[in-house]
């Protein structure tokens, strides 16, 4: 069992009488990417709110890395291993690339000086260039806000956050929804290199092309439940989308939806 | 340096490389506005060929009028030390609208604290509290007032961050409130005759260099250290900030805090100049305040904006007011031009980002 970095049993979620999730049992092994599909509602950002801890579940349990967890909020996920990009970016506009990549952690000296110990902009500077060489995301100056950066720029600085530092698992929420074809060809590549690494991943994706091209397995959810687990070599994008649309459902999963 | 070499896949990183900075325009802007009123002054038929910056009439030793410009920086630093504190609100995307009437209620405090026991050799007329009360060392009132400036700020930030109403309202409610301390304190009756100490703080050129002093401080605050960048990114994007794990609450009650102790200080500055405490004291400050920080560049969006900016915007609303008064614009008049000339830098700030939002 103990290369299964997160593991969720019955997991479930409801929003007063609206049953968002139901009884959602899922298995990530390490180093393995794994991409969540579903139509708009059937469940597939609620998941991963439970599982970052933006959310707290109804029922259900999470075992991460070994152990039971509970997160009460994302900066628990984010000091357990769990490094997520959320849909809505969550960069400062006014401030450039280190500053949010070290967003909320800082690398400081003189601690003494409590709330007004110095910033360390050498150290986090030279950090974020290796962040970036590592992900190979192209960045002309890193001394620029991001507000004047393109939507691919800001999705790779977003990603490379969460390359920069240790993490035991990626969770990606539709990172090339508003991008264009080079922008996304970039954030497929940090996927790539993220592969290679072999850090794990949990991508939320509508792009069927996408999915085919980066992942190992396919987990389908529709109406708020699982209802397929397919390998990417044993499936194709027909047979995905008649499990999204309901045409179809995995026998193991029957009853189900 | 390896900084320099390493390139972000294939493109090179430039140290050098920086954008055209927001406070050179300001600083432009402040010399134009010095030359305006320089050839204002020797054209206009009434002005008799006196000069605004320059020592025309052989009074000093310098080649500047002195007399003007330190009347300039004198009138501008007190008012410009609350502007240090109302910058850091508006960076943090929040808003001060107590400091005016704060720097009334601390003048009363602090001044109560600071009472001589005799005038002349005869009793202190105006003695708040008892025998006491008399020639306490002067550390007493300055901890007095900064103490009461903490409190208010963290009353403040705590209403905004804990119960989440608008800086706005919030600050507004404490408008009332500090005005209405001070008046009630004593009755309305001035509190006077400080002690010597105390009225050292305020001697001379003295609240120049405290504003001086403050302002290096507070550059260097808000630009090298973790408090200074959470304020940033708090004002840039609050929901970011707090994702990211920044303790969003705690820091903005640590920055009105900050901003009315600034603002206490003012006001021990101010009464200690004065000799005198008044409950009208501080009048529009907050305001004014507010217009040296946005001349200077702060964004009330938040998140954009710095000391350097607001001391040059502090240095044009001096400029501007001493220059209504060397042309000799009449004093009715001179609220007007001030309101025109705000609303004109804001609208001159938004058309430059505009364009330099299109450009990239």
């Amino acid at each position: 069992m103990s290369d299964i970095i997160l593991e969720t049993k019955n997991l479930t979620k409801h929003y007063g009488g609206v049953h968002a999730l139901t009884g959602a049992n899922f298995e990530l092994k390490k180093g393995e990417h794994v991409a969540i599909m579903g139509d708009n509602g059937a469940g597939k950002s609620t998941f991963v709110r439970q599982i970052t801890g933006v959310e707290q579940r109804t029922s259900g349990t999470i075992v991460f890395d070994g152990k039971e967890v509970n997160f009460s909020g994302p900066i628990d996920a984010r000091e357990a291993g769990i490094e997520t990009v959320f849909q809505t970016l969550a960069l400062a506009d006014d401030l450039d690339v280190p500053d949010n990549l070290f967003l909320g952690r800082e690398m400081t000296k003189l601690n003494w000086l409590g709330p007004f110990r110095l910033l360390d902009y050498k150290g986090m500077r030279k950090a974020t260039m290796e962040g970036l060489e590592r992900t190979a995301v192209k960045i002309p100056n890193i001394r620029n806000t991001i507000q004047n950066m393109s939507g691919g720029q800001r999705q790779c600085v977003a990603i490379a956050r969460t390359a920069t530092f240790p993490s035991k698992l990626t969770i990606m929420d539709e990172p090339t929804a508003a991008l264009g074809v080079q922008e996304t060809e970039q954030v497929e590549n940090i996927i790539r290199t993220l592969k290679k690494a072999g850090d794990p991943l949990i991508l939320i994706s509508h792009n069927m092309r996408q999915v085919m091209d980066l992942v190992d397995r396919i987990v389908v959810f529709r109406r708020g439940q699982i209802v397929a687990n397919l390998k990417k070599e044993e499936t194709d994008g027909q047979d995905i989308v008649a499990y999204i649309t309901g045409a179809k459902t995995a026998p193991e999963y029957e009853g189900a939806a | 340096m390896a900084d320099k070499e390493h390139g972000t896949g294939g493109l090179k990183y430039d140290e050098k490389k920086r954008s055209w900075p927001n406070e050179l325009n300001i600083f432009i802007a402040l010399i134009v506005i010095v030359a305006i009123f320089e050839a204002l002054g020797q054209t206009l038929p009434y002005m008799n060929d006196q000069s605004f910056l320059f020592d025309s009439r052989d009074r000093f030793d310098s080649i500047f009028n002195e007399a003007r410009l330190r009347i300039i920086i004198l009138q501008v630093s007190i008012i410009g030390i609350i502007a240090l504190g109302v910058t850091q609100v508006i960076i943090s995307g929040g808003i001060d609208l107590s400091s005016g009437p704060l720097v009334g209620a601390t003048a009363m405090i602090v001044m109560s604290f600071a009472q001589t026991e005799l005038v002349n050799g005869n009793p202190n007329p105006k003695a708040v509290f008892g025998e006491w009360a008399f020639d306490l060392p002067v550390l007493i009132p300055i901890i007095v007032g900064l103490a009461f400036g903490a409190l208010i700020g963290a009353i403040n930030g705590s209403l905004i961050a804990f119960t989440r109403i608008p800086p706005f309202i919030a600050t507004l409610g404490m408008f009332l409130v500090c005005r209405g301390l001070a008046q009630a304190w004593t009755r309305g009756k001035p509190v006077s005759f400080p002690t010597e100490g105390y009225t050292a703080i305020g001697a001379g050129m003295m609240p120049v260099y405290w504003f001086i002093g403050l302002a290096i401080l507070f550059h260097f605050i808000l630009r090298y250290t973790l408090y200074g960048k959470h304020t940033y990114a708090i004002g840039s994007n609050e929901d970011a900030a707090r994702m990211s794990g920044i303790n969003v609450q705690r820091h903005k009650v640590r920055v009105y805090m900050v901003a009315s102790m600034l603002a206490a200080f003012a006001a021990i500055v101010l009464s200690s100049k004065n000799l005198t405490a008044q409950s009208g004291m501080g009048i529009f400050y907050e305001l004014y305040a507010i217009a040296m920080a946005v001349i200077g560049g702060v964004s009330l969006t938040g998140g954009r904006g710095s000391i350097i900016g607001t001391v040059l915007g502090a240095m044009v609303f001096g400029v501007i007011q001493s220059g209504f008064t060397y042309i000799k614009l009449d004093a009715y008049y001179q609220l007007m031009a001030m309101g025109a000339i705000i609303i004109s830098a804001v609208v001159l700030d938004k058309m430059r980002q505009e364009r330099a939002a299109v450009k990239s």
